[in-house]
């Protein structure tokens, strides 16, 4: 019975509160919003943001991230999987990646920063034996105008994210055979996947693309890190102005969110155009007849770029968790000179009232989202329909822009007296978190074999005893991983927390990118650590949990 | 139950502190009304160092008066005095959400003008303002020109002093005044950086170069004269249109505030950085953050100087809880340990002479640390401009190197 109301409920969570914050956001932009004196409908707010100094640049810096980002992680992707999908290869790198997916963006955009600054990791290594650097160079590379390490910091995030979408999509077209049919045509490897299987790929992928390129337009926490400051990426000054104190201010901040929205939808176009010229150069190619049977260079370049985002960002992390314990360490030396745990000792006591924010934001939004997956997908069973359309509304978090709507929600939220209380953020964070859970359940669950339910129908159990005692427990697997998907979500959630939050609820990540802009690399180093463990004591419970419970029988077993 | 007749009692409390408010005079009264408040302390949050100390003075308040105190972490000052004009503007004239400010300059004579501060002025009735140093510390009573009158009270010292590696440079070439720092800068290109206006740090360097530069200083003790302010600013912005080439990054990027300078001096990256506390480098050198090479100079034509306070809203649902906070602030005790450089290490407001033999023995303990200058040598003390000055500065620089394209 319940089960009736588990689709309409979803797809009231995830649109809804989208299509009321862009409602929020909207209205505000063109001037009306009595509670702050403003009751009739007027230019002057888009006039305003179209005064303020930089803004053009500030919307094409976040036009460039998005697009570019987006097209060098996908590049790099789609050469990878074209040169090596199907070798032994493949599958080490593939099981390399995948934790990284886990890691939040802003600790992976840290220890990004930590690498290639001037006195980052990677010139100390080679300082000062091989650049005789005694000093590090005075070299823009953080923060620099043109947004390039920026781009860079979203590429080694988005490429393990891509990739496994991908990996997702692999099954479902014949590899093997169409590799052996190119391979006795005289193609190459990588021409014949982008021939005859790219195509049949790209296109169950095409709605994460769409989502990498809506959140590189508008993120803010990497940008914060990694990006210009003068002047900073759109969503950067939109937080600035939202969160000016003087409230006037919001009419200017819903007028650059509107900006934002137009950035992102022109992103999108823009990226359906480059589809089309893609397509067209590939076809072209395919007309010709070319076999570009020597491709091994760019196999090995494919293998070498996938191999050096993961690394990056495994350094990366590396050189955080040693700058937490770090002593003085100054450039050029490799290794900081005494190790100490008084950073941790230091942080402990502040981290604990984060932590429990995070812990209770997390597990509540990752609970409610599993409760509503399961009644989604156990209404799916009894309809019989896959609602083609749904798969789209998932998404549809994903890819409006963040700022776009959550401006507007916490403006309806602050209207409506119920600012920065945790159910407000647990039901914000529902929106982001509901849709990773669920795409990580529906798979695994469709393909679960219903003769089981048949024998225990048969045996005369319930419904709701054969759930609880047949499905769910054999389906334990993917159900904790895609609660350990949820919970990572959730706690890498940036802009969502601060805004709903309103500096009153405080987590982990939130406290990091806070401390970004201190540049003190050890307490940094703290946060984006605990940042980065939640998430993987989440996938530990998630690969432990069905270990211990099916240890005594031997098919449930990995 | 018992938690529930003791949120009784502080709801209780709260309801009768927003009725009256409390007068430091009768401190007997004002310590039985804070018993069981809750102090929101709107304080500026991005150093761990002053966190950690804020966090030692809540203990200490919760283990002798009883009173809970909350740091609510700003990154800008300038957001709780709006939360407070956000507050009046809404009617909301008793029980406001902030109880306790962390202020000074401009800040403070925007909420003395709008008349956002608890009055009459109850500074000097606080018990330990006996212990104050008013006699020899004149920017106790006067804030940026604006005369305090008891309406915040005084919390530590500061003036602006420049730290460099001795292992790295020279003390004969280092700068003495803003003019030979341009013409070190340009010696040594890319090691010298201020952080980004309006980091307050870094607007307080631009006050600094103007002070030095402008033919008459008393022209800044007065508010912005909008019709020759270009005319008194052109030399400051001459003087960076000249530096901003030389600096790190070739002015195309900045440090966002002191702890992220502090950091480029550690990496090598800097080697003049400066700070508005004397004794912030042996901090860092306690901390293991700077190496202990580490040493401080002052101009000797003097550097700006001024002295931060606490203020209390008008409107403060705690204002007693906010009193004894201000009062244990400028205990003898709590000065001492924040003069510690292993804690803070910020000067402080106290008169050592005023002090009971025992409580001066606190301060004579404290080791300084190698990097600190002594109080004799921090050189003459620069009057800080009138706070509209600082406004108009970094609107004025936002608008020429804030948006580079």
């Amino acid at each position: 019975m319940l089960t009736r109301f588990g689709p309409p409920a979803a797809i009231l969570l995830l649109s809804g509160p989208i299509l009321a914050g862009l409602a929020g956001t909207i209205l505000p932009a063109v001037g009306y919003l009595p509670a702050l004196g403003g009751e009739t409908f007027s230019l002057d707010p888009l006039r305003q943001l179209a005064a303020a100094p930089g803004i053009g640049g500030s919307a094409l810096l976040s036009l460039r991230a998005g697009l570019a980002s987006a097209a060098l992680s996908l590049c790099v992707v789609m050469l990878f999987v074209a040169a090596w999908a199907g070798t032994s290869a493949f599958s080490r790198i593939q099981h390399l990646i995948s934790p990284l997916l886990s890691v939040p963006h802003a600790a992976a955009a840290f220890g990004f920063a930590f690498l290639i600054a001037p006195s980052g990791l990677v010139a100390r290594l080679a300082s000062p034996e091989l650049t005789g650097w005694q000093r590090p160079p005075d070299l823009l590379i953080v923060n620099d105008p043109m947004g390039l390490s920026l781009i860079a910091g979203l590429v080694v995030k988005e490429i393990p994210f891509l990739l496994l979408v991908t990996l997702a999509a692999l099954p479902q077209v014949p590899l093997d055979r169409t590799r052996q049919l190119a391979a006795s045509l005289g193609y190459g490897r990588i021409a014949g996947f982008l021939y005859c299987l790219w195509p049949l790929v790209y296109r169950q992928i095409r709605l994460p693309v769409f989502a990498v390129i809506a959140f590189a337009s508008s993120v803010v926490d990497v940008a914060v890190i990694l990006g210009p400051s003068t002047p900073p990426t759109l969503a950067v000054r939109l937080i600035g102005w939202m969160n000016d104190p003087e409230l006037s201010m919001r009419f200017l901040a819903s007028a650059g969110a509107l900006l934002q929205l137009a950035v992102t939808a022109a992103a999108i176009l823009i990226w359906l155009a480059l589809e089309r010229f893609g397509a067209a150069v590939l076809r072209g190619f395919c007309m010709q007849g070319r076999r570009l049977r020597h491709d091994a260079v760019l196999r090995w370049l494919a293998l070498g770029m996938m191999l050096a985002s993961a690394l990056a960002v495994f350094a990366g992390l590396a050189g955080l968790a040693l700058w937490s314990v770090a002593g003085l360490w100054q450039f050029p030396e490799t290794l900081p000179r005494s190790i100490s745990l008084k950073t941790w000792v230091a942080t402990a006591p502040r981290v604990v009232e984060p932590l429990a924010t995070t812990l209770a934001a997390g597990l509540l939004s990752t609970a409610v989202a599993l409760a509503l997956t399961l009644l989604c997908l156990m209404r799916e069973d009894e309809t019989g329909a896959r609602g083609r359309r749904a798969a789209a509304l998932i998404y549809l978090p994903l890819i409006v822009p963040q700022a776009a709507f959550l401006f507007g929600l916490h403006l309806l939220f602050l209207l409506g007296g119920f600012g920065a209380s945790l159910w407000a953020l647990v039901f914000v964070h529902l929106v982001f978190v509901m849709p990773y859970v669920f795409l990580s359940l529906s798979d695994p669950w469709r393909a679960f074999d219903r003769r089981f339910e048949a024998i225990a129908a048969g045996l005369g159990k319930s419904r709701l005893e054969t759930l609880w005692r047949v499905r769910l427990p054999m389906l334990a697997r993917p159900v904790l991983t895609a609660c350990a998907v949820g919970f990572a979500v959730s706690v890498g959630l940036y802009l969502p927390t601060v805004l709903i939050g309103a500096g009153r609820l405080t987590t982990i990540t939130t406290e990091a990118v806070a401390l970004a802009s201190g540049g003190n690399r050890r307490v940094i180093g703290v946060y984006a650590f605990l940042q980065m463990l939640l998430p993987l004591a989440g996938f530990a419970v998630a690969t432990l949990v069905p270990a211990l419970l099916f240890r005594r029988f031997r098919a449930m077993r990995v | 139950m018992k938690k529930l007749a003791l949120s009784a009692f502080a709801f209780a409390a709260m309801t009768l502190g927003a009725v009256a408010d409390p007068d430091p005079k009768d401190w007997d009264a004002v310590l039985a009304d804070a018993r069981g408040e809750t102090v929101y302390w709107n304080a500026w949050g991005g150093s761990e160092n002053i966190n950690a100390y804020i966090e030692w003075a809540g203990a200490e308040l919760k283990a002798r008066h009883g009173i809970s105190l909350v740091h609510v972490k700003l990154d800008d000052t300038a957001n709780a005095v709006a939360k407070v004009v956000a507050e009046k503007a809404a009617g909301k004239n008793a029980g406001g959400s902030v109880d306790l400010i962390w202020i000074n300059g401009e800040n403070f004579a925007s909420m003395k003008r709008q008349g956002l501060l608890l009055s009459p002025g109850w500074a000097e009735d606080l018990p330990n303002w006996a212990y104050v140093d008013v006699d020899n510390k004149p920017t106790i009573r006067t804030d940026f020109t604006i005369p305090v009158e008891g309406l915040e009270s005084p919390w530590g010292m500061a003036k602006l002093v420049f730290f460099h590696d001795s292992a790295r440079s020279e003390v004969a070439v280092l700068p003495t005044d803003a003019r030979s720092l341009l013409e070190w800068a340009e010696a040594n290109p890319g090691r010298f950086s201020y952080p980004q206006p309006p980091d307050f740090i870094g607007s307080s360097f631009l006050k600094q170069v103007l002070s030095e530069l402008v033919e008459d200083r008393s022209v800044l003790l007065a508010p912005v004269d909008e019709a020759r302010f270009d005319a008194t600013v052109a030399p400051l912005f001459a003087y960076l249109d000249k530096l901003h080439p030389a600096m790190w990054r070739s002015g195309r990027a900045y440090p966002a505030n002191y702890p992220a300078m502090k950091q480029l001096l550690a990496d090598n990256e800097l080697d003049i950085i400066f700070a508005f506390n004397p004794s912030e480098a042996s901090s860092a050198i306690a901390n293991g953050e700077l190496p202990d090479t580490v040493r401080s100079f002052t101009f000797p034509g003097g550097t700006l100087a001024n002295t931060h306070f606490v203020a209390i809203p008008y409107n403060a649902a705690s204002a007693a809880g906010a009193l004894v906070t201000a009062n244990f602030l400028i205990s003898p005790e709590a000065q001492a340990r924040k003069q510690d450089p292993k804690v803070w290490g910020d000067p402080t407001v106290l008169a050592m002479d005023k002090l009971e033999p025992n409580d001066r023995a606190r301060f004579e303990a404290l080791d300084l640390g190698v990097a600190t200058l002594k109080p004799d040598q921090l050189g003459p003390a620069i009057d800080e401009p009138h706070p509209s000055w600082m406004d108009r500065l970094e609107g004025e620089w936002k608008r020429r190197y804030g948006v580079a394209n």
